[in-house]
């Protein structure tokens, strides 16, 4: 067999327009020792993309913490694998698709979540429940409107047709991302094999297969697409895009989970971000073996496809396995019962190649390594001190605002922010209980809580259905804010924030995931963001004692507004999942009887109105310093949240987050229809933000008890915040003559409203 | 006393409704694939919630020429119960086994929501741990629930006491506000004339369990059990 003919050298242009630069175009031909064909060249633009190599990323992401007891995989393999206790072992992961969401938002969404969705599956878990972090530009511009309908909607017909439910996930808005929208999907799933499925191909002469989905031209090119800053021009790439078919997938997960409990299934892998090129080379990469392939043997959606066209095709569902030699046939027959290709493809061969035919001749031979382990890394120099810009917002003078008179026009104002507003108009669209596991729905409580339990039985008499009391906590959480004006603390208190969300649960946090949506490397400045809130998860992560095990970058999310490059708010996503002992022992945010209990946890530093929702809202301002965050007070307090609801103490439990300690008794009272009666120092201390704070209620009778175990555990940094009434919210002021005074039903009317009115208005027609 | 449970591809509430019958209630449960001809084992033939074959087309289009479905017209034909629930009920109306149409939601957005029903009648085999009348609050998940009808069927079906249940407001009231999807006079289950088939959007399946914290679904199950077991 003879090697790839080699065309003349690739003009700057072509380069160009596979993104690949002059200076990696030199190292490839140094790896290789020649030129790479158009092809290889192909192969080479998507998988030395940032999305498939981290080239800009991965030096900052090895300060992460990875290891831990309950630790079973960590980065590197599809999704990272805890071991949540019963023997129960559980996949997660999160993924971007921001880019894709930008330009066709429905498709975009939707297909972020059959790709997350796949991940989780190939490690041979069953997918039990989803989660989105999203967030869009403001909703009174209608092109905002368009693709926060379009995602949502993506989402929902996504998730709901495959029947995994959407069970939380978070939703901001703000003009930092008006035209560039984060949709970032979360993927959980419960193991149903005895062994976790890897992606390293391993065993000489076995076999390939092919299975899922036909190969189209749809979503080519789309990882390197992903890895470049949007433009106007970008709606052109629609071809980038990728098309989804959750019916598919439905059946994808049904066979690949049969298949793999049959034990014919060597190693598998999805096709997600650069299709047949990365899964081959990374399979073969992984498992230090070659994979030799016959493009003529796959199964197409279309005629005349090119071998380009075929390697760099993302159509969507569909996956790559190695079998043990001799059982492929049985793999093919249950593929087929389930309506699905599964075609022989290729060989695992001894020499580490990638090595590909098309009509008889060898149009790929690149060493599986060249693709994988050898991409570039650019290390960058980090800026020594934050940019001046930043310097001069963090000393913005919040001392001299202009004082409200009315504060409930305030709190009105704040629950009518989109930001804090209710979700119910996204989460309504999404089923939330395919599955028979969802413990709590979304909107009940700060996180999301799942019962786990494998679901293997399937056509023919059913055996025993055990149910089991182990569940598991879920959220998403980030304040893109806090980490624009300080990235280092402010992806610091998106971890402690995230953890302390699931201990609002009463889950023990575990193990994290997190989706790195950053601007430009390339730009000092965002640079110097990415590398700080790296080393903020790091430091979180390793104080609350959970572990990063896998996640997704996103860079370059700027968009060009008058040939004027905008970047993002920094927003790095964090996924975080919890152990809940006893499904029967969690605990939820309203209030549940008025005469009960108000108080709050984590009182130490003085909330401030730097960073603030309070601040954005009502004075149009953005700036301050974000809260300061002492991660031993954090975890003390979560821990007393956590044994409070298992132990019955707290009859509800909510964390203080955007819009203050004031917005989130208000959320506590319109959750439980109950009104309550508080005093606080002043409005600052409503309004203001704060770390490591939680509200929590507790039945009267146990007054004494309650108080004294509070004070026993966090000594003097607890309060008494006042009492569950039923129909009123008030607060006084220690200092302020004014008051805050509301019907909830008033209260609940502008925060359930805040959203549904927006979209009233028409949006823009979606061209 | 046997269930058996039908598996298109694209069902994906089949695992739900197992967890109840075999999981909490301890039942007898086959689960059928699409392919199969013979359900005669089976006492109560349910067709789940899902996306039968993608329902690219209308909603139940094609699963109504499945294999399966000419033993599942059989079995009703004998009298014996065919339960619908959600795509199950398009199924069953797209197979005339139940007049009427599903169609797209009034908001003309998918809805996942647990709204209030009353239960219209007590004297059926699915219905009689219930009282008449009796309000009860149970999920519905759909994009195509709008329950349709010509004005001559509709008037049949009340005629008839045809429709089991119905959205209301909590305190039982048939209102504009409490029908999440336009259906016409609020139907939510509708029975052939005896009484054997039902088909219903809500899901009683997704309220069975205690540990999910809603249990109004659950007498659902349980009349099946207990008028079938006399038999």
């Amino acid at each position: 067999m003879s090697a790839p003919t080699v065309a003349a050298p690739h003009s700057l242009a072509d380069l160009a327009r596979l993104r690949v630069s002059p200076q990696e175009y030199a190292q490839i031909v140094e790896l290789l020792g020649r030129h790479p064909n158009r092809n290889e060249l192909g192969m080479f633009s998507v998988m030395w993309s940032e999305h498939c190599c981290y080239k800009n990323s991965r030096p900052l992401l090895k300060g992460f913490p990875t290891t831990g007891a309950r630790i079973l995989v960590g980065p590197g393999e599809n999704a990272g694998v805890v071991d949540i206790g019963d023997g129960l072992r559980v996949a997660f992961k999160i993924e971007s698709h921001n880019h894709p969401s930008a330009v066709e938002p429905f498709q975009g969404a939707a297909t972020g979540v059959g790709g997350i969705l796949r991940d989780i599956f190939t490690m041979g878990a069953r997918p039990i429940a989803s989660l989105n972090s999203l967030r869009f530009g403001p909703l009174e511009d209608p092109r905002n409107r368009r693709l926060f309908a379009g995602v949502v909607n993506g989402i929902a017909h996504y998730g709901n047709c495959v029947g995994v439910p959407t069970v939380g996930g978070e939703v901001y808005f703000d003009e930092t991302y008006t035209g560039n929208p984060l949709v970032n999907a979360m993927g959980i799933g419960v193991m149903e094999t005895p062994e976790i499925v890897r992606s390293g191909a391993s065993g000489i002469g076995n076999p390939v297969l092919y299975v899922g989905s036909t190969t189209g031209r749809d979503g080519m090119g789309g990882a390197s697409f992903a890895s470049a800053e949007l433009s106007e021009a970008s709606t052109k790439d629609r071809p980038a895009v990728q098309v989804g078919d959750p019916f598919t997938e439905k059946s994808l997960i049904e066979a690949c989970l049969e298949a793999f409990r049959t034990g014919a299934v060597v190693a598998a892998q999805d096709m997600g971000a650069a299709g047949l090129t990365c899964s081959s080379a990374e399979m073969a990469a992984k498992g230090g073996v070659g994979i030799e392939m016959d493009l003529d043997l796959v199964p197409v959606r279309e005629t005349g496809m090119t071998p380009f066209e075929y390697l760099l095709s993302e159509s969507q569902e569909r996956m790559l396995f190695v079998a043990h030699k001799g059982r492929e046939a049985e793999l093919i027959a249950l593929f087929e019962r389930w309506g699905l290709h599964a075609v022989v493809v290729g060989t695992v061969i001894q020499e580490p190649i990638v090595r590909i035919q098309h009509r008889g001749e060898v149009v790929v031979e690149l060493p599986a390594r060249a693709l994988t382990d050898d991409a570039p890394l650019y290390p960058r120099p980090v800026l020594s001190e934050p940019p001046a810009a930043i310097q001069v917002l963090r000393q913005m003078d919040l001392s001299q605002l202009p004082v409200p008179e009315d504060w409930t026009a305030v709190l009105h104002k704040l629950l009518d922010s989109p930001t804090i507003a209710s979700k119910r108009w996204v989460y309504q669209q999404y089923d939330q209980q395919v599955l028979n596991n969802t413990v709590i729905l979304p909107g009940a409580a700060d996180a999301a809580v799942l019962r786990v339990r494998p679901q293997t039985f399937g056509i023919g008499e059913v055996g025993a259905v055990p149910l089991g009391n182990r569940g598991l906590a879920a959220t998403i959480d980030c304040n893109s804010r806090y980490v624009y004006l300080d990235p280092y603390r402010g992806a610091m208190l998106a971890v402690a924030e995230a953890a302390r969300n699931l201990s609002c649960v009463g889950a023990e946090p575990i193990a994290v995931t997190d989706n790195l949506n950053f601007g430009s490397p390339e730009k000092p400045e965002s640079y110097w963001q990415l590398a700080e809130a790296c080393r903020g998860i790091a430091d979180a992560c390793r104080a609350l004692d959970t572990p990063v095990t896998g996640g997704n970058v996103s860079l370059y999310n700027e968009t060009l507004v008058d040939g004027h490059a905008q970047g993002i708010y920094p927003t790095p996503t964090i996924g975080m999942v919890g152990i809940v002992e006893d499904i029967a022992k969690t605990g939820t945010l309203n209030f549940k009887a008025a005469g009960d209990l108000v108080y709050l946890l984590g009182v130490a530093t003085k909330p401030t109105l730097g960073a603030s929702e309070y601040l954005k809202v009502i004075h149009g301002l953005v700036g301050g310093e974000p809260p300061v965050l002492d991660l031993d007070l954090e975890k003390q307090v979560q821990a007393v949240c956590r044994q409070g609801i298992v132990q019955g103490l707290f009859k509800s439990a909510h964390d203080v987050s955007e819009g203050g300690l004031v917005v989130a008794l208000a959320e506590s009272c319109i959750a439980g229809n109950l009104g309550m009666t508080g005093l606080l120092d002043d409005p600052l201390s409503g309004f203001g933000e704060v770390a490591s704070q939680i509200a929590v209620s507790a039945a009267p009778e146990d007054r004494h008890k309650v108080e004294s175990w509070l004070t026993e555990m966090l000594g003097d940094r607890w309060h008494a915040l006042g009492v569950v009434r039923p129909t009123l919210f008030e607060i006084t002021f220690k200092t302020v003559s004014h008051s805050i005074s509301a019907p909830v039903v008033d209260l609940r009317h502008t925060w359930e409203q805040a959203i549904p009115r927006r979209m009233a208005s028409p949006t823009e027609a979606s061209s | 006393m046997k269930f058996g449970v039908i598996v298109f591809p694209g069902s994906n509430c089949d695992r739900d409704i197992v967890t109840v019958t075999r999981g909490l209630l301890n039942q007898p449960t086959r689960m059928i694939w699409h392919t199969e001809t013979d359900v005669s084992d089976c006492d109560v033939v349910v067709i789940p919630g899902g996306f039968s074959y993608g329902d690219y087309l209308r909603c139940g289009a094609i699963a109504r020429f499945s294999p399966v479905m000419a033993a599942v017209s059989d079995h009703a034909r004998r009298g014996r119960i065919v339960l619908g629930i959600c795509n199950g009920f398009q199924v069953l109306s797209e197979s005339g086994l139940l007049p009427g149409a599903l169609v797209r939601n009034r908001n003309l957005q998918f809805v996942c929501n647990r709204v209030s029903l009353k239960v219209e009648r007590n004297d059926l085999a699915y219905t009689t741990a219930y009282t008449k009348g009796q309000v009860i609050e149970v999920p519905i998940a759909h994009g195509e629930g709008c329950y349709y009808a010509d004005a001559a069927t509709l008037e049949d079906l009340e005629a008839s006491a045809q429709v089991v249940f119905r959205y209301t407001n909590s305190d039982g009231l048939v209102t504009p506000e409490a029908n999440p999807n336009g259906s016409l006079n609020n139907i939510a289950g509708i029975c052939n004339k005896a009484g054997n088939v039902l088909g219903m959007m809500p899901h009683p399946e997704r309220a069975s369990d205690p540990a999910l914290g809603a249990t109004d679904g659950l007498p659902f199950f349980k009349s099946l059990v207990a008028c079938l077991a006399v038999v």
